[in-house]
């Protein structure tokens, strides 16, 4: 029975309850047994909320909750308890979603693989030996290994679409505004955008219906709420755009073929196929980084062990690497060589999606050029971890909304498709997602734990 | 290439404090990025505008109201040292 409970869609999970199949208090305990069985071998919750009631949803810990310790994976904040919850909480509250855990992530949102958390390394729920991705690592894997209904996370450069990818869940980065970001420990403000990992692409579009929308304690957040259109039956009349600068060196092979497999039914599924180009891809990386260190620097700067939490000396490696690089980039005679430039070639890239968007409706790609890799693989060198972003970066630094969906498997490992769309257009990006997810049986294969 | 002299500076700047083993490895690995970063120059960026933010929202208005806030004990709840109901912080003239 607990095993059957746990392995529903949010969707499903609501219907079963109206139906009265089971009760609130028999969902949770089905759950938090898993958890009691799972939690210590995946490393996935920091803490775990005994709810009877309620439907569990797990809690990236740099959203913060009112009264549950929030820590952003950081030393520096290992006795910080909220006195208030994060929008996209309180609205998911309304909704009668409970808190089930806050989940594990690199320190301050800071990572590719989980491995940066001061608090221990998530485990990838397929292949315990291998990283789940990052930086929203214990969302991903909670999903996956269904110890929650759902998880909220964050995606900044692709912290919600590689994780997704790597752990075989879908990811909704929705486009930047979309949702506010009130309550999140900001890492990178013109880029950090909550979104939701689900078991299906109907479940996205739910958790998006309810977090999105205006707030005043954020004013880069749209007024217009995410309100869902009708479904597509199929991609007839959908021009899928595939750009060949996802395509090229680094690319791992055995991704690729599932990627090309997906591609071909979108095809079969009547979409229209078309060549497009992305010319500033390469650039995108370096243009992250000195965007993201520069806000970070400022972001970070507020960690005074004043108001709130622990001294300086407690950040970890890659916060303390990221402020510096962002100080030294602000710093005096600098700025216009680095952080100006850099924000110029943000224009370019945003440029090209715009140019790319004039021949099709969404663009297709892979989420990440390999599968999850070994625990330990690439800790020690900072550039190579950056490199593995390098089809999530584009998007983010663009604004628009991407989606990972599960599109079949490379030696056993989740492979994720990657669906991006015009701004503000996350509709059609769930559509299309939708559509493929239904004429595909991925979604059902489940990691043997 | 960032010295050690220069880490050190930045490091001053960002209120972090380095040990000297610190220092070595954030030398190496930020000139490493630096020079990553380098390909930058690559591109022609003559006439083109800066983008800070995406969502082109532009003064946004609100009324100025009262509304409910922390009290004072929730607001001092995760300061680790308080005085008298404040905050305390280092002193500025009388360190």
């Amino acid at each position: 029975m607990s095993n059957n409970i746990t392995s529903l869609s949010l969707v499903e999970t609501i219907e079963a309850l109206e139906r009265k199949e089971f009760s609130e208090e028999d969902l949770n305990s089905a759950y938090l047994e898993r958890i009691s069985t799972l939690n210590e071998k995946l490393g996935i919750f920091l803490e775990v909320k005994k709810n009877t009631s309620g439907i569990p949803a797990g809690i990236k810990d740099v959203i913060i909750t009112k009264d549950i310790k929030t820590t952003a994976g950081s030393k520096i904040l290992s006795n910080f308890i909220p006195q208030y919850n994060a929008t996209v909480v309180e609205r998911l509250l309304t909704q009668n979603i409970s808190i089930i855990g806050k989940t594990n992530c690199d320190e301050f949102a800071m990572g590719s693989s989980g491995e940066n958390s001061s608090f221990g390394v998530t485990k990838n729920p397929w292949d315990l030996s291998k990283v789940p991705g990052g930086s929203s690592s214990g969302s991903a894997a909670a999903v996956s290994a269904d110890l929650c209904v759902f998880a909220l996370g964050t995606d900044t450069g692709g912290s919600i679409r590689q994780p997704a990818s790597l752990c075989g869940v879908v990811g909704l980065k929705p486009s930047y505004g979309r949702v506010s970001r009130y309550g999140l420990i900001a890492m990178a403000s013109s880029l950090d955008q909550p979104g939701s990992f689900t078991k299906t692409v109907a479940d996205s579009r739910k958790v998006l219906e309810w977090i999105s929308g205006g707030d005043t304690y954020d004013s880069n957040a749209k007024e217009s709420k995410f309100i869902p259109s009708t479904t597509l039956k199929n991609l007839k009349g959908i021009r899928v755009g595939v750009p060949q600068e996802y395509f090229e060196e680094g690319l791992d092979k055995g991704v690729e073929k599932v990627i090309r497999e997906a591609i071909n039914k979108l095809e079969e599924l009547g979409a229209e196929i078309v060549e497009v180009s992305l010319p500033h891809t390469e650039y995108a990386i370096a243009t992250y980084y000195i965007i993201i260190a520069s806000e970070v620097s400022t972001n970070l700067a507020r960690f005074d062990a004043i108001r709130f939490g622990n001294s300086r000396d407690n950040f970890g490696s890659e916060p303390k690497r990221r402020i510096m690089l962002g100080t030294y980039a602000l710093s005096s005679g600098y700025y216009d060589a680095y952080f100006s430039k850099a924000a110029k070639v943000r224009t370019l890239i945003k440029q090209d999606f715009e140019k790319a968007f004039e021949k099709c409706d969404v663009i297709v790609g892979p989420v990440s050029p390999t599968t999850a890799w070994n625990l330990g693989e690439k800790i020690s060198d900072p550039l190579t971890m950056y490199l593995s972003d390098a089809y999530t970066i584009p998007a983010s630094l663009a604004g628009i909304p991407g989606l990972s969906i599960p599109c079949g498997f490379s030696e056993g490992l989740p492979v994720g498709l990657q669906i991006l769309g015009k701004y503000m257009d996350d509709e059609t990006v769930l559509g299309v997602g939708e559509v493929y997810e239904q004429a595909t049986n991925w979604r059902k294969e489940k990691p043997k734990l | 290439m960032l010295t050690k002299d220069q880490v050190r500076h930045v490091a001053k700047l960002a209120n972090l404090s380095l040990d000297d083993e610190e220092v070595e490895k954030y030398s190496q690995q930020l000139s490493n990025i630096l020079e990553y970063i380098e390909q930058l120059n690559e591109v022609d960026t003559s006439n083109i505008k800066p983008t800070f933010n995406v969502s082109d929202n532009v003064n946004v208005l609100a009324e100025d109201q009262i509304g409910t806030s922390l009290t004072q004990e929730q607001a001092l709840a995760n300061a680790s040292v308080k005085k008298d109901d404040f905050f305390v912080t280092k002193g500025v003239f009388n360190e």
